[in-house]
């Protein structure tokens, strides 16, 4: 298994390079994870977009789609996509320490 | 006397009423199905309409010719449903009570969902073939087109039959081919997936399929907008992929009905539990085929599956027992791909699409994940099977559990 080494502290990962334990996270390792994506800042638009990411894990197993994240996040798509550039879902879910989302087929 | 309501007469609606027709005694039960269409529809066909390999008139038959005598069917649309009151209301006002309802309405195509989407170009530059309508028009277009670059574009997941978009450019690199005009198309796939299938070793065999048969790939190309003007597709980061002729699979949605009841997902899908096909947090209702949120395929193989599973649980509940079937997301599925052959795959939640020998190890006479011409025989076997075995609720030679026998694991 993979870890990533925070402040001394090695963390766990899973295979897709999500958090492989949810209780791991905190707002320092969602800014270590924002980096390795590319996004050096988190403003407070990204952390609405991370918190309610968590918000719906917590409750229905499961990360939202960009689609709920549209509705109900008050962030529109454009936005969420220059946010989180390539695939905000993704992106959003692993800065949140989520696993990625299962999507459909 | 207690009352069976199936709301939605398609695939799964018309497999349950039949399976339930012959369990659930008649001095105890009525069985009533509700459909705002007297058509029912054979969609797996609406693939081949284009390529004028069937022709709409052949796909279509009275939906009650497929419904017992006992079944009471309603044509009317439904407005909504109330799960406290257990009654569902027609538009027209009236309203019917339920001891059990099944929900079986199906998904469908919503252009309108895209910026630029839905105007004077559609039906013109920009076609479907996910409905009737759509798959006639392309039909007529197909004929009189000189060539160019034809993209076809997948909106967002998760769609009708995923596999139907790489069957359309099989068919349509087999077409072009065949009419001697295949230097003159360049065909392409548009997809938010990272490959050409979620899964990944099908994704790559299918993948390698598309390379060998010249067609382009962009993947994760999550469609923002189309400029019908300028004829391109616009991504949300600013991509952007042109096109002569677009071939769209729109955004794919539940049934309104469903958003009016607040049942409904973003998408109006159900949420339903994925093992019992239970609805999410409302009493006596069961939710079958296409209209669940489950992250199963949404596929005719899939429903029938997955009304074996609902059949045992129905009739547990009813007699007050533990539901115990657990459907464990298997999908059948043959997928066409051009030149008289096809491939076939097999898997559910937990296990991919593996290669392999189907239904019987070592002998088939199907083939897993590979090209024969056997497959393209079982996919057009399957329109028969569709109306003969597969809606009447007859057992067919494959269980609704996957099994893993034939299959070749990959290490
Ligand atoms: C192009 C294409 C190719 C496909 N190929 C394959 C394939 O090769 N293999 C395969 O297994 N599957 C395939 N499928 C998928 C398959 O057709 C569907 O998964 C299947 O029909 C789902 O059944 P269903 O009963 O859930 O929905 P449907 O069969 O669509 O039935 C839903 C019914 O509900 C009714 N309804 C909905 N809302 C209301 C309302 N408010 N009031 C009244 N009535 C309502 C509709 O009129 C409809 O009759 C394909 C689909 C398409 C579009």
């Amino acid at each position: 298994m993979e870890t990533m080494n925070v402040t001394g502290k090695a963390i766990q990962l899973d295979a897709d390079g999500h958090l492989a334990n949810r209780s791991d996270w905190n707002e320092d390792l969602a800014r270590e994870l924002a980096a390795q994506e590319g996004i050096p800042d988190l403003t407070p638009q990204h952390w609405t977009v991370v918190n309610f990411m968590r918000k719906v894990f917590e409750k229905e197993g499961d990360a939202p789609s960009i689609r709920r994240l549209t509705k109900e996040s008050g962030v529109d798509t454009k936005t969420l996509y220059q946010l989180f550039p390539k695939g905000p879902a993704k992106r959003a879910a692993k800065i949140a320490g989520l696993p990625k989302p299962k999507g459909c087929i | 006397m207690r009352h069976m309501l199936i709301l939605g007469g398609g695939t799964a609606g018309t497999i349950m009423a039949n399976k339930l027709a012959s369990a659930l005694d008649e001095r105890d039960w009525r069985i009533t199905v509700v459909d705002g269409t007297e058509e029912h529809y054979y969609q797996p066909g609406f693939l081949f309409v284009p390529f004028g390999m069937y022709r709409m008139r052949e796909l279509v038959k009275p939906r009650r010719q497929y419904l017992p005598g006992r079944i009471k069917f309603i044509l009317s649309s439904i407005d909504h449903i109330d799960a406290e009151k257990k009654t569902v209301t027609l538009s027209g006002g009236e309203a019917l009570r339920y001891d059990y309802l099944i929900l079986a309405t199906g998904a469908d195509i919503h252009p309108e969902q895209t910026e630029g989407l839905l105007d004077e170009e559609w039906g013109r530059s920009k076609f479907d073939f996910y409905t009737p309508k759509g798959a006639n028009q392309l039909a007529q277009f197909l004929k009189g087109w000189q060539g160019g670059k034809l993209a076809l574009s997948i909106t967002e997941m998760p769609i009708k039959c995923p596999v139907a978009p790489l069957e359309f450019l099989f068919l349509a690199d087999a077409y072009f081919t065949k009419r001697g005009m295949r230097d003159k198309v360049d065909l392409h796939l548009v997809t938010p997936l990272s490959g050409a299938f979620t899964k990944p070793t099908s994704s790559k065999v299918l993948g390698e399929f598309l390379e060998r048969k010249g067609i382009t790939v962009t993947p994760e190309f999550d469609l923002g907008r189309v400029d019908s003007q300028e004829k391109k597709l616009v991504a949300w980061d600013g991509t952007e992929v042109s096109y002569d002729l677009l071939v769209s699979i729109p955004t794919n949605m539940g049934d309104a009905a469903i958003a009016r009841s607040s049942l409904g997902n973003e998408l109006n899908f159900v949420p339903t539990n994925k093992e019992t096909l239970k609805a999410d947090g409302v009493e006596d209702v069961f939710v079958l085929g296409d209209a669940s949120n489950l992250p199963s395929s949404k596929a005719g193989s899939v429903a029938h599956f997955q009304s074996e599973i609902l059949f045992q649980n129905i009739l547990e509940h009813i007699e007050g027992r533990p539901a115990c079937a657990h459907f464990d997301g298997h999908a059948n599925c043959f997928i066409e791909s051009g030149f008289g052959k096809g491939l076939l795959i097999d898997f559910n939640y937990e296990t991919e699409p593996l290669p392999g020998e189907f239904p019987l190890p070592g002998i088939g006479p199907f083939k897993l994940l590979e090209e024969s011409p056997i497959n393209h025989y079982g996919k057009m076997m399957f329109r028969w099977v569709y109306w003969n075995l597969l809606l009447r609720g007859m057992e067919l030679p494959i269980e609704a559990e996957m099994s893993m026998a034939g299959k070749r694991v990959q290490s």
